[in-house]
């Protein structure tokens, strides 16, 4: 029944108590259900409530990714799960450090493509850049990619965050 | 500083437990909890039953919740005594049994440098406890343990251990009495009218109904019971019951098919699998009871009434959903079916009766009996005969005896039968008949047994004795692991690898040397003499009973089958072809 339904991918904000454990209980949540986790963030977001806020990106069928929020919404110190991705238009964006060591040619090329996708450079020396670049998971990944032949050397993703669009929260 | 801070914190933790009704903590001590059972000492509100072994301090408190409704209450160390408790944790939080577990710590100074009986506890039964809390800060301590016991409760119940490093529990501080305590925990109890209004249409015009009800009315407690059983007789709709469920139904009642599932009764999975319309009430779609999912009551319409959202398509897709508790959904069904005047399909209801009946007439729990082995089904029906004027508590281990019990005896209330059913527990029975003697003095509770699961936890004979809990044991002795040894003759060619003990003590004297009394039959003709001097004992019986080692359970649903496919006796050839185990049940 489970079997041979196709795999969606959706976007999860989990609005949880900011007490010791409770990314532990998400991430329990995940490995021990065996569920996928394709990005996860966590920051305080209510300093005066202690909430934080959980951005997951997770893949699985309409059943699992019913299960995924079900199973989210049991943890007691959960407060709300919103799936972004069938409640409405949102946006999310994910912010990529990006490490470019190259002189000459590239380290001009890699200035150019940069600047399309108005990524900016935060850190240089003679030979190389650290670009900081915002973006759909789309545009990050186009932007490493670009810069994988002009002597990408490391990069540091924040994973995607994500809220809704109109003036409604989450 | 203020006046209120003159308690420290074990007082804190023992009035907080006073205040929220708890009278019995079942434990065991240790370095960390000293202070505890120091203060313990000096009182006399709560009383302390000391178990031989953690674990069964947990099945205790199992055993004392199921029958009572309230939460039971667990005290023991750290390290070794918190993971003992662990398997207790993880029964009852597959069978949603409310329990807070209380669990020593090492001194918040040292958590996380290996110290001395230090575990993170905390940890480890993330997966398997409702929620768990580990306290820094002795004026955290009284909220949290109500807030504890509030979500053990709550919504769908299970188990919530508190962890308590020793320098807290010794450390001054404030106490917070539960009115002053809000928690955000809330879940949702009443159902949605509107869904409720969907199901009674439903209901109304089914043509092949079937009430298949679960744990989660026993969960919701008496009056839950009681209305399900006045809604389904106002109906004259068929009526079965999981594994868990037996009680919430009066099981002499002309509606009641018997259990459903693996060893369900033909009518029942029969019934399941042929109905249109299947109104499920606190169960959970467990595999067992489902079998091969694709093969599963195929033609039906399905409604589901679940406290828990992530219970409703997990396994099986419904048609409707009710999420809320039990009790204030059926509530609901009963007074929207009257305001609407609902009336059933007189005519086709009468077929279906007649198909049900037809389906009884195989009489699939008719057994050969012998005159000179004891059939174990045998025991079990003298065990009903003779006992049922008392209204005992039945508590089992796990096994074929399990089964047996669960088929052949009736139960007419709910909160009398206590078993593990989703972890499947050996070890469970006599720890929890003695959590249920603690809570019913007296009355008459008797453990199922088989002599396997029996020696798991049979160091808690000590503790009947001591507490003087007249217990009775009554173990149906095959000399195998009889489950077991069951699916390796029915699947695993009769190769019986390592589920044979050749050697097992003598329980007369086993129970004798526990200062208990030991009865034993090995003839059928025994059998009803010894179940009559165990019940004229005020003390703790263990009756052994040599039965035929050679019996399994029937019917049974084959792994990968569905409920039309059930194997219903020894003869039956269908039960040479099982199908896999990835789409039905799954092993022991
Ligand atoms: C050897 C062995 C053989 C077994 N064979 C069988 C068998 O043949 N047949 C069988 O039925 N079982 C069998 N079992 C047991 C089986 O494994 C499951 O434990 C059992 O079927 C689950 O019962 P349930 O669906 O009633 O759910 P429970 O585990 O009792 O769950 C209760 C459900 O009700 C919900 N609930 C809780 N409280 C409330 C409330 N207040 N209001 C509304 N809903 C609530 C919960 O969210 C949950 O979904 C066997 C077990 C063993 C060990
Ligand atoms: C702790 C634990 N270990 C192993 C099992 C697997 N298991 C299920 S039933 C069973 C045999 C039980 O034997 P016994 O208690 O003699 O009962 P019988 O089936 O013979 O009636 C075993 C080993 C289990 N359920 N629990
Ligand atoms: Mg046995």
């Amino acid at each position: 029944m489970i079997k041979n339904e196709e795999i969606q991918r959706h976007t999860i904000a989990v609005l949880v108590d900011n007490e010791s454990g409770v990314l532990a209980r998400v991430i329990g949540l995940f490995s021990g259900r065996g569920y996928n986790i394709e990005s996860l963030t966590v920051a305080e977001v209510d300093a005066t409530e202690k909430l934080s806020r959980i951005t997951i990106v997770t893949s699985g069928t309409k059943m699992i990714i019913e299960q995924i929020k079900n199973q989210l919404r049991r943890l007691v110190p959960v407060y709300k799960v919103h799936d972004l991705t069938t409640e409405g238009p949102h946006v999310s964006r994910e912010l990529a450090l990006v490490k470019v060591t190259a002189t000459g040619d590239k380290r001009v090329e890699s200035l150019r493509i940069a600047d399309i996708f108005r990524a900016r450079a935060i850190d240089s020396t003679n030979e190389s850049f650290v670009f900081e670049v915002v973006g759909a998971t789309e545009k990050v990944d186009a932007f490493i990619s670009l810069m994988a032949p002009l002597g990408l050397a490391d990069v540091s993703r924040t994973g995607v965050v994500a809220i809704a669009r109109g003036p409604n929260p989450i | 500083m203020a006046h209120h801070d003159t308690l420290n914190g074990a007082e804190i933790l023992l009035k907080a437990l006073v205040d929220q009704g708890v009278e019995v903590i079942f434990g065991y001590p240790g370095g960390a909890v000293l202070p505890i059972y120091d203060e313990l000492f000096k009182q006399n509100r709560l009383r302390h039953v000391l178990v031989r072994h953690e674990q069964a301090a947990v099945h205790a408190a199992e055993g004392y919740a199921r029958s009572t409704g309230k939460v039971g209450c667990v005290l023991v160390t750290s390290g070794p005594g918190a993971t003992n408790a662990v398997t207790g944790l993880a029964d009852a939080q597959c069978d949603s049994v409310p329990l807070v577990c209380l669990t020593g710590q090492v001194p918040t100074h040292l958590i996380g440098n290996d110290a001395f009986q230090e575990a993170d506890i905390t940890g480890i039964t993330r997966p398997c406890t409702k929620h768990n809390y580990l306290v820094k800060n002795v004026n955290d301590l009284a909220r949290t343990v109500h807030e504890a016991f509030h979500v053990a409760r709550s919504g769908r119940p299970g188990p919530v251990l508190i962890d308590l490093p020793k320098d807290v529990i010794q450390s001054k501080g404030e106490y917070q009495p539960p009115s002053k305590v809000k928690s955000k925990y809330k879940p949702q109890v009443k159902g949605d009218i509107k869904a409720i209004e969907k199901a009674i249409e439903m209901i109304a015009h089914a043509k092949r109904p079937i009430f298949y009800v679960g744990g989660g009315v026993i969960n919701s407690g008496p009056a839950a019971c009681q209305l399900l059983t006045q809604f389904v007789r106002m109906t004259g709709y068929p009526c079965t019951l999981t594994l868990m469920g037996l009680g919430a139904f009066p099981g002499s009642d002309p509606l009641f098919l018997g259990m459903l599932g693996m060893h369900g009764t033909v009518e029942a999975n029969m019934a399941m699998h042929d109905c249109d319309l299947m109104i499920n009430i606190g169960a959970r779609f467990d595999d067992r009871v489902t079998g091969k999912l694709d093969g599963f009551s195929p033609d039906s319409k399905k409604i589901h009434v679940d406290i828990d959202p992530s219970s409703i398509n997990k396994n099986v897709v419904v048609d409707l959903a009710v999420v809320g508790d039990c009790a204030h959904v059926l509530e609901d069904m009963i007074k929207v079916w009257k305001a609407k005047q609902c009336r059933v399909n007189e005519s086709a209801l009468k077929a279906w009766w007649k198909q049900i009946d037809a389906w009884r007439g195989l009489k699939c729990l008719e057994f050969e009996n012998s005159n000179k082995l004891i059939k174990p089904q045998y025991a079990i029906q003298r065990v009903y005969e003779l006992t049922r004027h008392r209204n005992p508590y039945i508590c089992t281990e796990v096994g074929q005896h399990q089964m047996w019990a669960a088929q052949y005896l009736k139960f007419d209330l709910p909160h009398h039968w206590l078993t593990s059913g989703g972890l499947g527990t050996m070890g469970y029975g006599l720890p929890s008949a003695m959590g249920v003697q603690m809570a019913h003095p007296e009355a008459l509770v008797i453990d199922i047994a088989g002599e396997a699961s029996i020696q798991m936890n049979i160091q808690e004979m000590a503790t009947l004795v001591q507490h003087r809990l007249p217990v009775k044991i009554v173990i149906l002795n095959n000399q195998y692991l009889g489950m077991v040894r069951q699916w390796q003759e029915l699947i695993h060619g009769g190769r019986y690898a390592e589920s044979h003990m050749d050697h097992h003590p003598d329980f007369v004297k086993l129970a004798e040397a526990f200062g208990a009394v030991g009865l034993r039959a090995e003839q059928p003709g025994q059998v009803d003499d010894v179940i009559k001097e165990m019940m004229a004992v005020d003390r703790p019986v263990i009756v052994e009973m040599r039965t035929d080692a050679s019996e399994n359970v029937f019917p049974m649903i084959m792994p990968g089958m569905a409920h039309n496919e059930m194997v219903l006796g020894p003869e039956d050839k269908s039960r040479d072809n099982p199908g896999s185990e990835e789409d039905g049940m799954v092993l022991v």
